[in-house]
Parts: structure tokens; sequence; C-alpha cells
């Protein structure tokens, strides 16, 4: 099948039932996209299927056939995404293992929404579970990307 | 849960979610008079076949009541005990947020309807739902998954308010009876109901026996049960 990795076509020889976790992963080589719980339950795993974050654990490469992915290695060429740059003003990661799936799920937040409130940001970032606890820093990390007061810590 | 969910009287006073227990002991069809709790029974009260709470009553079994009106509320309720099903009602919240499991629990990562019912940015319902059941995440899916619109809320309502709402295009997606019969006979997410994969219990019945009760209500009338006074 084929799929746009990060603005790139691949040609995957892949079962269609494949979670596109594992082709990211194990196939690709992508690990910047990370597994928790296998079950669309925490996040951690969030990437963009043209452009809407989609849970990469529980999403089948059939769906994803001919459609486009983004990873958070294809967020930005450079780490220059306004959210990466928030991230690391804010000290947001602590342990940073749920950190890229936060962070893709809040560039889908900010590609609908530029200037979201705080309840627009609880909303969508609710799916996203962080055990080291920076919820605040997550929020005053989205909101300095956005520009909107209250973005730092 | 919800204080009103708390009704112990029979079917046309129930609101849905506790309707299916009630249902389950109702042998009587009651006439449009004998609906209190403690009163006595009324004297067109007509037993009806017993079935196990997995079945549904076939159309040929409400054949015995002679009124029309009457013959017709008791196919709603029948339609009714699919409707209160938490396969069916889970995803017909009165708020912003689909219930989950038998229990009716609030779904499980939080989400919100957003504003066309499909959630919001980052957490819409196909971010994890796919286009039918997963078997290994246990993920539920159809090929749509959004939630019902508001104006199709049945959690909280009474039978007779969901038989009113059902009928009526402007809170049932514009569709005339036939459409309705049509959309409860074949549709895929309703059908989901019956095939909600994994160990999820179905809704009672199956999808032809509702489509079925579905049109010989309409053809009877369309009659709702009365509302509790």
């Amino acid at each position: 099948m084929k799929v746009k990795i990060n603005g790139v076509e691949k040609s995957l020889d892949v079962d269609p039932e494949m979670p596109l976790l594992w082709a990211l992963r194990d196939v690709l080589g992508l690990t910047g996209t990370k597994y928790g719980c296998g079950e669309a339950l925490c996040g951690a795993c969030t990437v963009h299927l043209d452009g809407h974050a989609v849970r990469s654990c529980v999403t089948p490469m059939r769906r994803v056939d001919g459609h486009a992915v983004t990873t958070i290695e294809g967020l930005s060429p450079d780490g220059s995404h306004p959210l990466q740059e928030a991230w690391l003003e804010v000290r947001t990661p602590q342990c940073g293992f749920c950190q890229t799936g936060q962070i893709m799920t809040a560039a889908a937040l900010l590609a609908i929404k530029p200037k979201p409130t705080d309840a627009d940001i609880d909303q969508s970032m609710a799916g996203n579970i962080c055990r080291c606890g920076t919820y605040p820093r997550i929020r005053a990390a989205i909101k300095k990307a956005a520009g909107i007061d209250g973005g730092d810590q | 849960m919800n204080a009103a969910f708390e009704h112990s009287s029979p079917w046309c006073q129930s609101t849905l979610p506790v309707m299916m227990t009630h249902v389950r002991r109702l042998l009587l069809v009651l006439a449009v008079a004998g609906c209190g709790g403690k009163q006595a029974p009324a004297p067109d009260q007509i037993e009806l076949r017993r079935v196990g709470a997995n079945e549904l009553r076939a159309v040929e079994d409400f054949a015995k009541i002679r009124d029309r009106g009457t013959r017709s509320r008791a196919l709603f309720g029948e339609v009714a005990r699919v409707l209160a099903h938490p396969r069916c009602i889970n995803c017909h919240p009165s708020g912003d947020v689909p219930h989950q499991r038998m229990t009716m629990e609030q779904h499980d990562p939080p989400v919100v309807r957003g504003p066309d019912d499909r959630g919001v940015p980052g957490m819409e319902c196909t971010a994890c739902h796919q286009d039918r059941n997963q078997p290994l995440t246990r993920v539920p899916g159809a090929p749509k998954w959004p939630l019902a619109p508001i104006e199709m809320a049945w959690v909280g309502k009474s039978v007779s308010y969901i038989c009113n709402q059902i009928k009526d295009p402007k809170r049932n997606g514009g569709k005339s009876l036939s459409q309705l019969i049509e959309h409860n006979a074949h549709d895929e997410l309703v059908g989901w109901g019956w095939a909600p994969g994994t160990e999820r219990e179905p809704a009672p019945g199956t999808q032809a026996q509702f489509g079925a009760l579905t049109a010989a209500w309409v053809e009877t009338g369309a009659e709702c049960p009365e509302e509790k006074r």
C-alpha cells in the first residue's frame, strides 16, 4: 500500500490490519511515536491522518492506505513548530514518554482553533494522559504557542 | 447516576434506562387508563407471551390486542425495549458526553460531542473508532460513528416523550415514518446494536424484528403511550 509519511510517499508491504503504530515504529523506524496502552486510552501514540489526530495503536493500515500521515518527526523539519519551541521553553516534558502524543494532539487543536480557550484545551487534551502530571505545563505551552496570555509558567 | 432513572412504575411511566427491568416483568399490555403503579389492573389487560431479556416479541404476539390504538402503543413499548438498551441509548445522551458499558458510565477517555456531534479537534470520535469493531483492542466501530444529535437525546426521557420525539421530523433527522422504518430495519449504525463485538451484550432480538415492530407500530397509527401525570 502507498502512504505519504511526513510528506514522503512510501510503499509498504504490510498486513492491512497491522496497526499504524507498528508500521511507523517497526517497519519505518520512526520511534518518536510511542506505544502506551495499545487500546486508544492514553494518547501516547497520537499522529495525524490527513491532519486529524488519530490513535495509531488502533488505526489499521487499510485505513491509512492512500492517505497522509504526519508523526512528530514530520511536524516541522527542524523542531521549530511553535508547540515544540513552547514545549522546551516551558520545560514541559518530564519523563517525556507521552509528550509526542501530547504535542500531536495539541497541533491538531491549534490547526483548527489557533486561539483556543482553556475549555477548548481541556476538551481536546483530555484523552492524553501524563503520569508525570505535567498538565499545567502542557496547557501553558499550548497557550504560549498560540500567543495567548498565560503561556508562561 | 441520574435521579430520573429511579422510577419504579410500569413502562408507560418509566424513563428508558430503567425500562428494561420493568418490561421484563411486564406481562400485561396496559390500557391507556390503567397505567397507575398500584391501581387494580384495567379490565382489558391482555397477557402477552413471555420472552427473555435478550428476546423481542414478534409482531404477531400483539395481534390479540383488538383495539388498534392500544396495540400500537404496546408495539412501541416493545420497540422501546431496544431503544432503552445501553447498546443504543449510550450514544443518545442528554448531555454532551456519551455513555458506555451496560452500567451507562461516562465515556472514558473523556470525550465531548463537539459542534457536529463528532468530537472536538484532537479528540474526534474517529481518532479511535474505526469502521468496524476491533476484537483485539475491543474498540467498537462502524462505518459511521457519530453521537446522536442532542435533539435525539433519550437518556432520562420517558417512553412517551421518546415516542413523540422519534416521529417528529424536527427531532429525528428529518425522517418520515416510512424512512424511520427503513432506518431502524437497515441502518448500519443501528445494526451495530446487535453486533457490538467482543463481550458486549447485544440489544434484544434482531434488527429485522426491530424493523418489523417499527413497521407494525407505524401501520397501527404510530400511537404513543400517554405521559405520566
